[in-house]
């Protein structure tokens, strides 16, 4: 690894993770940097360690060994200093809070005076589209409605690094598709850097700068796919013949540790291919 | 419509079993079941020569019984919430506390009623003086179910938020009070609903031991005494206390249809 001009933004230093419950090594000396504005996705079959890896960059999960360097900091100090936003899995609202008040969570907590905060949740509703709804209740939306509401409260503050868990594994096609539209302008536009977990192999390559093969037991990095499609990436970039020739690439990679899938891991492969 | 049922019910009652003649559980006569309207007809006389009527003299008792309870209630609140803010924040309390303030219970009111009122009385301002010690009675029964609810429902946070939370590096103050407290609140509420009917129950035997002649407790001892003779004025004194927990309830529920806002069913 050479001493890069810039400073990665995240640095994964053999990396390995064991959970004592259950004796599972969910990750395995992995090796990752991320350089700024990246947009790097995780791809891998289920339980192969993407979400541990996402919470070990996050600091919310301790590596049993190995060092992670957030912005050239410990993970740690990095979440202090609120260095990164994260969307999980699931949209994780306060079902207390209104729509608009759960946006402005983040801003309350960086001490933005009111004025501040109503103007950035107006520009995250309509972003999200969104801002028929600013006064509802989470529960009075649907399911993909409240992911969208977690992809605003993460945005709203504009971090420089963005965590992103399958955070439109939840939405239908057509919503899908926008928002990733959506995703790189904002990530084009602000210059922050992106790690994005999913399970399809096209947004991964539609999204990616690169792609990160992972597989599973022990979870462990298959392989890296550069993506060079040039951006700003349309709705024409899905139908180029390079597009399929990547997509190809990362489901070759998935499937080289096929032998090791369980049939129902097959299944999950032939589902998301 | 209730209130129609219960009364025709206790007449349906006191009918049977006087016509059939039945003993169990109990002789049912004038004494021990008086007729509906007779208890009614107990508000409008005077309970004894020269006084005003029943209902007046009972409002004034109640009143003053409401006061007993709404401060014993207010102050078990505070108490329990407090308590179980800081039981949330350390194991070591929680392991250590939580067997004495369940313990607490398990000593009938009864007993521990005239110790709080040597205890207290004479600490009391003049203000305070008799009634107070009956509201920290009342608050002897209110705390506990408030203490360990709200314990409960602290911890009742999703751990997904919680972690949500340490990515904005909240404070434990923040995460207190942007997430934990609003989480606890059905839990909270829950409690007070049961505290509120608590606190009642509370203040009337607080005021047995304590002497006290101006609340609802006084005209019960009072009344008990001449049961025999006038049973109907026990049982117009049972129907305003029950009246007064039934307020007390109202009011919590009305106070929690404003205060929490959350999908009808997680309602705890
Ligand atoms: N807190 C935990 N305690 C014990 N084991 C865990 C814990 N979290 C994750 N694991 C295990 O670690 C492995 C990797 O889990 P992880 O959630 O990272 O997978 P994933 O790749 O995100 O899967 P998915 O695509 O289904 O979300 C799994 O085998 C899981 O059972
Ligand atoms: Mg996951």
């Amino acid at each position: 690894m050479s001493e890069a001009a810039v400073p990665a933004v995240v640095r994964i230093e053999k990396v390995t993770k064991t959970f004592a419950q259950g004796n599972v090594t969910a990750l395995q000396d992995i090796d990752l940097e991320l350089a700024p504005g990246e947009f790097v996705s995780l791809i891998g079959p289920s339980g192969c360690g993407k979400s541990t890896l996402l919470r070990v960059i996050g600091d919310l999960v301790e590596p049993t060994s190995g060092t992670v360097t957030v912005n050239g900091k410990s993970a740690r100090q990095a979440r202090n200093d609120g260095d990164y936003g994260i969307v999980f899995q699931d949209a994780v609202l306060f079902e207390w809070r209104t729509v608009a008040k759960n946006i402005a969570l983040p801003l309350e907590m960086l001490g933005w005076d009111r004025a501040r905060r109503r103007q950035r949740v107006e520009e995250m509703l309509d972003l999200v589209e969104l801002s028929a709804f600013a006064n509802h209740h989470p529960w009075q939306l649907s399911g993909g409605m409240q992911q969208r509401v977690a992809i605003a409260r993460a945005l709203a503050f504009e971090p420089a690094l963005l965590l992103m868990d399958e955070p439109f594994g939840a939405l239908d096609e057509m919503t899908r598709e926008r928002l990733n539209l959506e995703l790189l302008s904002i990530w084009e536009k602000a210059g922050s850097t992106v790690v994005f977990v999913t399970h399809s192999i096209s947004e991964a390559v539609f999204l990616s700068t690169r792609v990160v093969v992972m597989s599973p037991r022990p979870g462990r990095i298959a392989g890296v796919v550069e993506i060079d499609l040039p951006y700003p990436r349309t709705v024409e970039t899905r139908e180029e013949p390079r597009f399929f020739e990547l997509v190809t690439e990362v489901r070759e990679l998935l499937r080289k540790r096929g032998e090791h899938l369980l049939p129902e891991e097959e299944q999950l492969l032939e589902d998301a291919s | 419509m209730v209130l129609a049922a219960l009364v025709g019910l206790w007449e349906l009652y006191r009918w049977v079993w006087t016509s059939a003649g039945w003993t169990w559980p109990f002789r049912v006569d004038d004494t021990s079941m008086p007729h509906v309207w007779r208890i009614a007809k107990a508000f409008a006389e005077p309970a004894q020569v020269n006084q005003p009527a029943l209902i007046t003299v009972l409002l004034h008792k109640t009143l003053f019984t409401a006061k007993e309870a709404a401060a014993g209630f207010g102050l078990g609140a505070v108490v329990g919430f407090a308590l179980g803010v800081v039981l949330v924040h350390s194991r070591l309390l929680q392991r250590g506390f939580l067997p004495y303030i369940v313990g607490s219970q398990t000593i009938p009111i009864l007993a521990i009623a005239p110790m709080v009122v040597v205890w207290v009385n004479p600490k009391l301002p003049g203000s305070l003086q008799g009634w107070g010690a009956v509201a920290v009675i009342a608050a002897y029964l209110t705390f506990f179910p408030v203490a360990i609810n709200t314990l409960r429902g602290l911890q009742s946070a999703d751990p997904r938020a919680l972690e949500l939370m340490r990515t904005y590096a909240a404070s434990r103050w923040t995460v207190l009070w942007k997430l934990r407290v609003p989480s606890s609140l059905p839990y909270v509420f829950s409690a007070l609903r049961l505290a509120a009917t608590a606190s009642v129950v509370g203040a009337i035997i607080g005021e047995l031991p304590s002497g006290i002649q101006s609340g609802l407790g006084g005209a019960i001892l009072n009344f008990n005494q001449y049961y025999s003779l006038e049973p109907q004025e026990l049982w117009a004194t049972n129907v305003v206390a029950a009246a007064l927990g039934i307020v007390f309830f109202v009011i919590v529920v009305a106070a929690e249809k404003i205060v929490v806002r959350r999908a009808p069913e997680n309602v705890a």
